[in-house]
């Protein structure tokens, strides 16, 4: 039994830095996920998938093939398109999830028209997103470096930003801090997103946002426990996805994803706050 | 205009949206520990005024001064745009009321604890310190963000419509606070409807009808015929209103709407 859950992870470098990989995600971008659905924003993720196409087109077109200057084109495309809706959804009639489907939209036929400039039939989307397995020493370092830099910015930002959640007009009455908490967060997002992308994929960096904090919502009531909880839901995940990936010889991306969306299901029927549970309960009342 | 120092003076204020003015030409005083209601029909321009002294809504023309540092004002709005499907807690609510304090970063000791707890049990939700915000009720909800209000701590306190939609024992108990509030020397801008209690409590009262109509006390304010003036208010904006001349030393830019 201790072999059969260990020893891959024992025997093989790959397999460990595979999981080190996908705790360094949990760490990070699960928090984000947390806010990110408590904000309406869950679709944000795909969103930024495409708006980073124009700044990564653009890398390729001057740098070639290099991972480190389509990241960063990528980041400066994710950016301006997050802040842009951002600013346009602050001082607009527009709402967030408009004006941010406006900008992606206009970012990724930008990018479009970049790719077929360069003449290149080369999918570029495809070499852009990556596989967990596969991780070098530099992606790892990468992904490292954005769930530091995500936990500290999270925290020195978390008491604000809870309020801009809550109470956003409360917050700005009694602070100048809400622009920073709104754009503070954008900033996180974006830099986690797309070096998720560029380090795991597509999948893999939207996925292990999400599906953690939805699941999340139906065990903790606090944002706290919250996050807590999506946590361990995504270190979960991570570990048993990796096991069935090396067992049944299934890519590890899906299988991880897969584990997070099975636990998502079982949380939305058999959660505290579950169908089934809630069925239960319904069917006696408290006296008071 | 009286003795004492002013908390707020308001000198020729027009507030407005898109060039129409929702206040018009405004002038007044509020002395430092006065408790004035601010009365008037819908779309008086009631709301604009606090929204005004707040700075959300920037003058047309004319000059807000508050002596009183942004710190230590307070406002309720009308609809308090609050998440109530935001996970968190009454008590972490009502903590936010402790920002002034302890900002971004600093912790909370225990005798923040007690305070947001004595709050708490003062608006009379003692129990209700761990549910969600989600599960309180739109009343208890109004007296969470009483307590808040208390914890702010705040020298001028803006209240937009505090007892809509609350029952008469909630709003007489707010109202005790209020007058609480004001012993202590606070200022208190409240705007309502209910005629009666504004007779009952606040000594003096601000009639409005996008125009001034009425300022001082109560008793004199709220007169048949000055009531009877607020009402015949337009409401509409007129899309065809000429642009204001009134006073020939300023330059006018917000449309003129006719008062008939």
């Amino acid at each position: 039994m201790f072999d059969l859950l260990f020893s891959p992870f024992v025997e093989f470098a790959f397999m460990r830095r595979a999981l080190v990989g996908c705790l360094a995600l949990a760490l990070g971008a699960t928090p984000i996920g947390i806010f990110l659905m408590l904000r309406r924003m869950s679709l944000m993720g795909d969103a930024m998938s495409h708006a980073v196409l124009p700044g990564a087109a653009f890398a390729y077109l001057i740098s070639g093939l290099s991972l480190a200057a389509m990241t960063v084109g990528g980041i400066i495309a994710g950016l301006t398109v997050a802040l842009l809706s951002g600013v346009v959804a602050r001082t607009t009639v527009l709402r967030e999830d408009t004006s941010l489907a406006a900008f992606y939209l206009i970012s990724l036929a930008l990018g479009v028209l970049l790719v077929s400039l360069g003449g290149n039939s080369i999918d570029l989307l495809h070499v852009l997103f990556g596989s967990v397995l596969a991780l070098d020493n530099a992606t790892l370092y990468l992904v490292a470096s954005m769930t530091t830099i995500t936990i500290f910015a999270l925290s020195l930002i978390y008491r604000p930003l809870v309020m801009e959640c809550v109470d956003a007009g409360y917050l700005r009455s009694v602070s100048q801090l809400s622009p920073v908490a709104h754009y503070g967060f954008l900033v996180l997002v974006v830099i986690n997103l797309v070096a998720g992308f560029h380090a795991l994929g597509t999948l893999m960096a939207v996925g292990i946002m999400i599906l953690p904090a939805a699941a999340a919502r139906f065990w903790a009531r606090n944002i706290g426990t919250m996050i807590f909880t999506a946590v361990i839901i995504a270190v979960l995940a991570g570990y048993s996805g990796l096991l069935l990936s090396y067992y049944a010889g299934v890519p590890s991306g899906p299988a991880i994803i897969l584990m997070l969306g099975a636990i998502y299901i079982f949380s939305i029927l058999f959660a505290r706050d579950g169908v089934i549970t809630q069925r239960l309960r319904t069917t006696r009342h408290l006296e008071a | 205009m009286t003795d004492c120092q002013p908390s707020l003076c308001l000198s020729n204020v027009t507030l407005g949206y898109d060039q129409h003015p929702a206040v018009h030409h405004l002038d007044m005083d509020v002395p430092k520990g006065q408790l004035l209601a601010i009365v008037g029909p819908n779309g008086s321009g009631k709301s604009t005024l606090l929204k005004g002294v707040m700075g959300t809504v920037k003058p047309l023309e004319g000059k807000i001064i508050i002596q009183t540092p942004r710190s230590a004002i307070a406002y309720l709005p009308q609809q308090a745009d609050i998440d109530r499907s935001f996970p968190i807690s009454l008590m972490d609510m009502v903590a936010m009321g402790l920002w002034h304090r302890h900002g971004a970063y600093r912790g909370f000791g225990r005798g923040c604890y007690q305070a947001v707890q004595q709050a708490i049990a003062r608006v009379g939700l003692r129990g209700f310190e761990k549910r969600p915000i989600g599960t309180l009720s739109g009343g208890q909800l109004q007296r969470a963000l009483f307590a808040r209000l208390i914890l702010q701590d705040a020298d001028l306190v803006l209240l937009d419509e505090p007892f809509a939609a609350i029952d008469s024992r909630t709003a007489n108990d707010l109202m005790g606070l209020i007058l609480e509030w004001n012993k202590a020397g606070k200022t208190i801008l409240a705007v309502t409807h209910d005629l009666h209690q504004v007779r009952q409590y606040f000594p003096k009262t601000l009639l409005l009808a996008r125009e001034l109509v009425a300022i001082g006390d109560t008793s004199d304010v709220l007169s048949a015929v000055n009531l009877l003036r607020a009402q015949t208010l337009t409401e509409a904006f007129d899309d065809d209103a000429h642009v204001c001349q009134r006073g020939d030393e300023h330059r006018h830019i917000h449309h003129h709407d006719e008062v008939a």
